[in-house]
């Protein structure tokens, strides 16, 4: 019950079509990234070059109609999930097509056809909301599953820990994944938290079902996301999931930032070898499901999708004011 | 001797001068100490004074206001930074109940001296939730000081101010102000929290600013001038305590207000400097005091929208035009706003 988007007819196959969510997310994230000093793209944008497989493999494990709630960091669970190419290009051109019609650039995306419910910049704003679509999916008896993503450094809000408790204690269909790419901005792990913490143990503490596992390893990610997402929705309760993984650019742009002096160059060539996509790439191909010229011509059609994404955008117009939603849902006017 | 140096780093100076005077002083915030130093406004104060005193945090916003608290009441003097105003919402408990009450709830006995530093966001995309400007919501609740400087004097002198004073001050900074460049003395200097200063003087009409704000009323200021209208520019400063001298006298010269606020409308600074304009000085009036502020709704991460969406200069000038009688003008080329209006300076090349 794979959600990843338009996938592509031959195909068919689990391997190639986790290889393809995330080569797709990669090309996405390169041509936003090779394309910003165009500076039509006005808005911030923080890249998940790297963290491909966290997003597809949990994605995998979702139906369609199953919720989704994310973070500034969104791109690649909202392209995971089925949201819409076009228009999440045209929203971070800042254009009347975009997803949120313009009002919210790169941070604030949405697809409520893919279930995807909206992505927020605060950090830890989402999590309790995706506890509330959870817990209103429990009290209605619809059977759907949602998934909230986040950072390590998230893991530091209290309303993180106020949420695990409530999800525990209501036994909420929820999977809670928290991508551990070691930095919360430029500050690394050693000056947010000691040595030593241990999020799994942690998160079974409190109540939830709990795992760590390799973020760069699609199939450990779409396997444990699968008895995270069982759990939920046989009524069995929230998961904790820790994902281990590096963003390849700077927390927010387009540009490597390892010169800075808050991480070194060796640290990031250790995470490049452990590429999602390569390590994907070399299985599917040792397994004998895709060839380098199936890849390739997988690569020229995201290519080309990706291309008139960003036409898309560009012939797209800017909103006028009367477009844009009022902050009030219904009129805000005084009885007569 | 006068030194031009930019807002951000008199922030900086005002602060290293602090922890070099003070050791009860400290300074705490997300990426103080990282590569970009908030700006530049934290850069290499670690390594000056040590991780003990000049120190990153856990994204922890409502227990770091917390503990803050608690240091202050034992005796130190903490400096709480937050990239975002938007960002520290998630301190209010801490801020409201706590740090603004602390004092007087308890007889008296305690204070809680703690400069919290919030930067407001602009241009570039971003967006709703990350560019209020709510600093007449903190200037709501009893027990919290808040000051907005407009100019690196201001901001190095209010910040050493800040930090000397005995009371939970708020010090607000735009973040296209960090770059601006202006006269600063060298030394230690205080500039007093409560006092406004007429930044530009007039006699045809009062334009009442503060922060950013005060920059888009002097360029007005200037416009006007070239079409023979004299408008005087009080800026505030401080928007708790509001100078309320300062805006009576003002208006007594130049018998007309317009009051032009950086924040949303409903119970904002506008509406306070018309409320005691209305009150102190009714009399001088000669029309009814207006209030320039942002609309109603939430910030577009559009440019051309965000653009629209934040009030300057043109505005200003047509309100002003309107108060006193005089057509309406086109904008002439001079005046123009060049480019999309979402950067601080044209060298900017985003994302913030
Ligand atoms: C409440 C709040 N505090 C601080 C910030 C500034 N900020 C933006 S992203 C970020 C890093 C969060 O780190 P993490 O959760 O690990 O996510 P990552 O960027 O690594 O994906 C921070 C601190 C914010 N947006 N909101
Ligand atoms: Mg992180």
């Amino acid at each position: 019950m794979s959600t990843i988007p338009a996938r592509p007819a031959d195909a068919a196959d689990v391997g190639q079509s986790l290889l393809y969510g995330m080569l797709r997310i990669r090309m996405v994230e390169e041509a936003i990234a090779s394309r910003y000093h165009h500076e039509e793209m006005r808005c911030p944008v923080h890249l998940s070059i790297g963290q491909e497989a966290v997003a597809v493999g949990v994605a995998s494990a979702l139906d369609r109609r199953d919720a989704v709630l994310s973070t500034h960091r969104a791109h690649a669970h909202y392209l995971a999930k089925g949201g819409d190419l076009r228009a999440m290009i045209a929203e971070i051109h800042g254009r009347a097509t975009g997803c949120s019609g313009g009002m919210g650039g790169s941070m604030h995306l949405v697809d409520m056809e893919a279930g995807f419910l909206g992505s927020t910049p605060i950090v830890g704003g989402s999590i309790p909301v995706g506890a509330g679509v959870a817990f209103a999916s429990k009290q209605r008896g619809d059977g759907r599953v949602t998934a909230v993503f986040f950072g390590d450094g998230t893991t530091e809000e209290g309303v993180f820990y106020e949420t695990l408790n409530f999800a525990a204690l209501h036994r909420l269909p929820l999977v809670f994944i928290c991508e551990d790419n070691l930095y919360s901005v430029y500050s690394p792990r050693e000056v947010r938290q000691p040595a030593g913490r241990d999020l799994v143990a942690l998160g079974r503490s409190m109540g939830l079902a709990a795992e760590r596992g390799d973020g760069n390893d699609v199939r450990l990610v779409r396997d444990l996301a699968t008895r995270a997402v069982a759990r939920a929705r046989s009524g069995d309760g929230p998961t904790l999931l820790e994902l281990s993984t590096y963003r390849w650019l700077e927390h927010c742009g387009p540009n490597y930032d390892n010169d800075i002096g808050y991480r070194s160059e060796a640290e990031f060539e250790v995470w490049r070898e452990r590429c999602p996509v390569e390590r994907e790439t070399a299985r599917v191909i040792a397994a004998g499901e895709a060839t380098v010229a199936s890849i390739d011509a997988t690569r020229l059609r995201i290519a080309a999708e990706v291309d008139d994404a960003f036409a898309f955008a560009l012939a797209s117009p800017f909103p006028e004011d009367r477009d844009l939603p009022a902050a009030y849902a219904s009129p805000l006017v005084n009885p007569r | 001797m006068t030194r031009e140096i930019t807002f951000a780093a008199a922030i900086r100076e005002a602060t290293d001068q602090c922890l070099q005077a003070d050791p009860r002083v400290y300074l705490m915030g997300l990426g103080v100490p990282d590569p970009k130093g908030i700006f530049g406004t934290t850069t290499g104060l670690q390594e000056a004074y040590g991780v003990d005193r000049v120190l990153d945090m856990p994204a922890s916003e409502n227990a770091m206001t917390g503990v803050a608290i608690g240091s202050a009441i034992a005796g130190q003097r903490p400096i709480l930074t937050h990239q975002r105003v938007d960002f520290a919402l998630l301190s209010l408990d801490q801020l409201f109940n706590n740090a603004a009450k602390w004092h007087a709830m308890f007889g008296g006995q305690m204070r809680v001296p703690l400069v919290v530093r919030l930067m407001v966001g602009r241009g570039w995309g971003q967006g709703p939730q990350h560019s209020q400007s709510l600093h007449s919501l903190f200037g709501h609740v009893p027990g919290l000081k808040v000051v907005m400087p407009s100019t690196p004097h201001d901001a190095k002198g209010l910040l050493t101010a800040a930090v000397q004073d005995d009371d939970v001050v708020i010090y607000i900074e735009h973040r296209w102000l960090h770059g601006v460049v202006g006269d600063v003395p060298a030394g230690t200097y205080t500039v007093p929290i409560g006092a406004a200063r007429v930044a530009r003087e007039g006699s045809d009409i009062t334009l009442v600013a503060s922060g950013y704000q005060t920059l888009e009323a002097l360029r007005a200021a200037e416009w006007l001038a070239e079409d023979g209208v004299s408008a005087e520019v009080v800026d505030l400063r401080s928007i708790k305590p509001i100078d309320e001298h300062a805006i009576v006298a003002s208006v007594g010269r130049t018998r007309r207000l317009l009051a032009v606020d950086g924040g949303w409308r409903f119970a904002g600074v506008a509406s306070e400097v018309l409320a005691i304009a209305a009150e102190q000085a009714h009399a001088s009036l000669s029309t009814a005091p207006r209030r320039i502020t942002l609309p109603e709704r939430h910030t577009p991460t559009s440019w051309p929208a965000a653009q629209r969406y934040y009030p300057g200069v043109p505005e200003i000038v047509a309100t002003v035009r309107d108060m006193l009688g005089l057509p309406p003008q086109s904008v002439p080329p001079q005046w123009r706003e060049s480019g999309y209006g979402d950067q601080p300076s044209p060298s900017f090349r985003g994302p913030f």
